[in-house]
């Protein structure tokens, strides 16, 4: 019989980082909400970067000839303050622009400490299981079991009020989600055959943690990172309205809620905007989770 | 009459990188108490053209056929009440796996009385009746008692016997089943087949078995249908086929079979099945055939003559020779 | 040298603690219960038998992932029960294994090439040029192409990742390659590529293989020698040749008659084994095959058969077939 050559069908498409992302975009502009979302954050965060730039006043600057005026499409208002002032003659504008940064910043510090603490607990109860997986994970019960904006309080009233402790607070409250996911993660990965693969090779415990099964885990770490980033400003504000988080004349939008409490009859600017700022924020990063979740979630897709 | 008759039958889906064919154009004549076996490697659309037989195919399909008729019955004009009483009832499907195709949550009895109940009406004591009488001609012991078990307390085996047992509670006049032992060991793979057997003697039923195991098809099926890459390329009488295959793809395939073969390194067939997106443009299989001239790589073939299998080639094999073979090729 | 005794296993057994709920004791599964066998260089010893009959937890002892919890496994001349760790980290160059599944034997996130060369970066102080070198000279001997070493493994055939997968193991040069069930997942004509490169990498660099299959066809193209086993005890050990044309054990003998063979011409004697593969937590008194032996009588239930030698067959069964010379 004669020997045919090896004709391997060759598969001509690119391979690398550049590939890899072309591929997640397509998925990730599959939903157009997600896109949405994706534009008003990357433009919350411009805003956050250049807030010096853009913000026509300056966030503490009292204005005592304009207490509480309008926006600008209302009789009283002006130009000069086109979202109104609050009840001290802040330029409220420039207060949001400046509590933009807030918000990134706490979630960002939020979703990078829990996120690095939850995959620490997470990988090493995954991976060691038996005494130490018990251990870690009825503390992370014991976590769950209490309402987490309570345990931030309850916290935040230990460590004191400021927004470093609400922060510290939140990141401990939401971390034992990463830390079950994280589990989930790692132990069906561990049952898969490259995992004992490597170990034959000879690969110790923690390369095998870290290098081999870690980024299998990552897809829906990034997903819960993504919305626990919106639970965080959102945590954040909440504690900041009670008065427990980032204190006056902090330009955080909770702490602009709390303090324009009494003026909701009055003034409804000084309420609204804020409101409305968080609930935007929020929201758009959602719905970028959403996407994310349906670009990286292998479970969900399509060949 | 046939039992079954397809005609043309193709199947394309709709992807992310556009159409699919999974199906294309194969015709499947199915003769009342016949055992006839689909045969290919994964890829080649076995499993797919019965589903959409079945209706079991996912929004994404196109169904498209000249003739679909089940006993003189045009299944493709027919009203959706009278194709549920042909589907399921007359004819019966069992699939590969016997742990995921049975209901978790129900026990084994539950779920073989609901099909007597919708298919059949009977009341609830001939339901028990018939159901045990179902578990003891498929071989389970102590029937009364397994009516309460759950499918995750029963064996792989079992409970293969037990979604027999509900394939063929309405007496189906065609059962098909799609890879029914792959999922099991030898020994019980033994039985299954053989049960099988019994079952389609008993009843006088036609049997379909799709399967990828080239010993399952010679020891069962009288019939065999062969395909490749979504289309049929041969189909013989099971001692011609292995005898005397007529498709190139055949021939390799069963000279490929470590237990056909005496020398230490064995003729296998190079490359990979076909995929979406690079599939050839004549004869699919031309780019693995070692017949394959440039008529092969340039025009796909049409099916031959009964009398060499139906094969769809340029060069069709008589005993193990290409037929019309260009002379200045073969030197 | 061809035939070098690389590996003996004596008696190897394998228990698990197996819980029940809070309030009962644990059972023990007797995963492995006494195998002895021995590899050699340059041969292949299959190992055969259905679900549960301890193929895998033999494949994890071979390959040190876990350890005996009785019997002695000498391998390269170094008991592996009394080694110390560092020793046993040097084993485990000589040891290698290829799984079934070829989808879930490559991990997703990692390049082919970066695969290959990992076992070459954590084991030995090669360079970043050395390693590479050699990850492209085995992606050549398996039959894949230098264009592939950037790939990721979604982006190969199920025959291509069991290539890899090979091509893998043989990174470190070593003597033993363990074949957990390596062509069962493929297609059958892929299959016989995989087995051909299985077969041509063996004459190459004289490796030892423990073939673990429960298609005995495919036992029958690969193997020197065959130990056949049921609920964790080997049966039946012999040549192939002998295995194949007179099995003692009336588990072997059920077992060849149950495989499909791919011949409509052929008339078989069909041994069909009643009941079920019991459950190995609770597995029959005595020898553990009888309620499904054709041929059981009172002593079998009463107690497990010794293995003993009957025409170069090691068979642990009280009624053998016996074949007039």
């Amino acid at each position: 019989m004669t020997e045919i050559a090896l004709q391997e069908v060759v598969d001509n498409r690119p391979t690398g980082f550049r590939a890899v992302l072309a591929e997640f975009w397509s998925y990730f502009s599959e939903n157009r909400g997600a896109v949405a979302g994706l534009v008003f954050f990357v433009g919350v965060i411009l805003v956050a970067v250049f807030a010096d730039f853009i913000a026509p006043h300056g966030p503490n600057h009292q204005y005592r000839d304009a207490l509480l005026q309008p926006p600008f499409w209302q009789d009283g208002g002006s130009i000069k303050f086109p979202l109104g002032t609050d009840a001290i003659g802040r330029d409220m504008l420039s207060r949001l622009i400046h509590g933009a940064q807030y918000s990134l910043f706490i979630g960002c510090i939020v979703v990078s400490i829990s996120l690095v603490a939850g995959i620490i607990f997470g990988l090493l109860a995954g991976f060691f299981r038996g005494r130490i997986d018990t251990f870690i994970m009825r503390i992370m019960d014991i976590v769950l079991a209490f309402p987490s904006l309570l345990l931030a309080l309850v916290l935040v009233a230990i460590l004191g009020p400021s927004l470093i402790n609400a922060m510290i607070a939140i990141a401990i409250v939401q971390q034992p989600h990463y830390v079950r996911l994280t589990r989930a993660a790692v132990m069906t990965e561990m049952t898969k055959d490259y995992v004992t693969a490597a170990r034959v090779i000879g690969i110790r415990s923690l390369r095998l943690m870290f290098v081999t099964i870690l980024p299998n885990c990552m897809a829906p770490l990034i997903v819960q990172a993504a919305l626990s980033f919106s639970s965080a400003i959102l945590d954040a504000a909440a504690l900041g309205f009670l008065g427990m988080g980032a204190q006056p004349p902090t330009p955080e939008w909770g702490t602009m809620l709390a303090e324009a409490r009494e003026f909701i009859l009055r003034a409804w600017w000084v309420v609204t905007f804020p409101g409305v700022a968080i609930l935007t924020t929020v929201l758009a990063i959602n719905m970028m989770g959403d996407g994310l979740r349906d670009a990286l979630d292998p479970k969900l897709k399509r060949s | 009459m046939p039992l079954l008759e397809i005609d043309n039958l193709s199947v394309t889906f709709q992807t992310a990188g556009g159409l699919f064919t999974a199906v294309d154009r194969i015709s499947l004549h199915i003769e009342p108490s016949e055992i006839v076996s689909i045969v290919g490697e994964s890829g080649s659309g076995k499993s797919v053209a019965v589903l959409a037989l079945m209706g079991l195919l996912p929004w994404t399909a196109t169904v498209t056929a000249d003739v679909l008729r089940f006993d003189g019955q045009d299944l493709t004009t027919i009203t959706k009440p009278e194709l549920r009483k042909i589907i399921g009832c007359q004819m019966a499907m069992i699939f590969q796996e016997p742990m995921t195709s049975l209901n978790p949550c129900f026990t084994v009895g539950f779920q073989l009385t609901e099909t007597l109940k919708i298919h059949l009406g009977m009341n609830r004591a001939e339901q028990k009746r018939r159901a045990i009488e179902l578990l003891e001609l498929v071989g389970i012991p102590e029937p009364e008692k397994r009516l309460s078990a759950f499918p995750h307390q029963l064996s792989g085996g079992m409970n293969q016997r037990v979604m027999i047992a509900i394939a063929i509670s309405c007496n189906p006049r065609l059962l098909i089943a799609d890879e029914p032992t792959t999922a099991l060991d030898v020994t019980i793979q033994a039985q299954i087949l053989d049960l099988l057997l019994k079952l389609q003697k008993e009843k006088g039923m036609s049997l379909v078995l799709i399967t990828h195991d080239m010993g399952v098809v010679a020891e069962t099926a009288e019939r065999v249908f062969v395909q490749y890459a979504g289309q049929q390329v041969e189909q013989q009488p099971v001692k011609g086929l292995f005898a005397r295959p007529h498709h190139p793809y055949t021939q390799a395939l069963l000279n490929s079979l470590p237990e056909r073969s005496n020398s230490r390194i064995l003729p296998s067939i190079a490359g990979i099945v076909p995929g979406q997106f690079d599939k050839p443009q004549g004869c699919l299989f031309s780019p693995r055939c070692h017949y394959a001239t440039d008529l092969c790589r340039e025009k796909p073939p049409t099916a031959g003559p009964v009398e060499f299998g139906n094969a769809l080639c340029h060069y069709p094999l008589a005993d193990g020779v290409p037929t019309n073979y260009p002379q200045e090729v073969r030197a | 040298m061809k035939g070098d005794v690389v590996l003996t296993a004596k008696d190897l057994t394998r228990h698990y603690h197996v819980d029940r709920g809070t309030f009962r004791k644990p059972a023990v599964l007797k995963a492995l219960d006494g195998a002895t066998f021995t590899l050699a260089k340059g041969r292949t010893l299959a190992v055969v038998g259905e679900s549960g009959c301890g193929k895998s937890t033999l494949a994890r002892l071979v390959t040190m992932i876990e350890k005996p919890t009785s019997g002695t496994l000498n391998i390269g001349g170094i008991d592996i029960t009394s080694a110390d760790k560092g020793t046993l980290m040097g084993l485990h160059k000589t040891v290698q294994i290829v799984f079934q599944d070829p989808y879930g034997s490559l991990n997703p996130r990692q390049k082919i090439g970066h695969a290959l060369e990992e076992p070459l970066l954590v084991n030995t102080t090669m360079g970043k040029k050395e390693r590479r070198d050699a990850a492209l000279k085995i992606i050549n001997l398996v039959g894949l192409r230098p264009e592939h070493y950037d790939r990721y493994p979604h982006m190969f055939s199920g025959g291509q990742r069991q290539r890899i997968a090979v091509a893998r193991a043989l990174m470190l040069n070593p003597n033993i390659v363990v074949l957990d069930e390596p062509v069962s997942a493929l297609d059958v004509s892929i299959q016989a590529q995989i087995l051909n490169l299985i077969v041509s990498l063996q004459e190459q660099f004289d490796l030892a293989y423990l073939f673990i299959s429960h298609d005995l066809s495919v036992v029958k193209h690969i193997a020197d020698e065959v130990m056949v086993m049921y609920l964790g005890k080997p049966v039946e050990s012999a040549s192939r040749d002998t295995l194949f044309t007179k099995p003692h054990h009336p588990y072997t003998r059920a077992l060849l008659s149950a495989t499909p063979v791919a011949d409509p011409f052929r008339v078989k004697e069909r041994i069909v084994l009643h009941g079920e593969l019991p459950s190995p937590i609770a597995p029959p008194s005595g020898c553990t095959f009888h309620p499904r032996c054709p041929s059981m009588t009172d002593i079998c239930k009463e107690k497990a058969p010794e293995t003993r030698e009957i025409d170069g067959c090691r068979v642990a069964c009280y009624h053998p077939k016996i074949y007039s010379s």
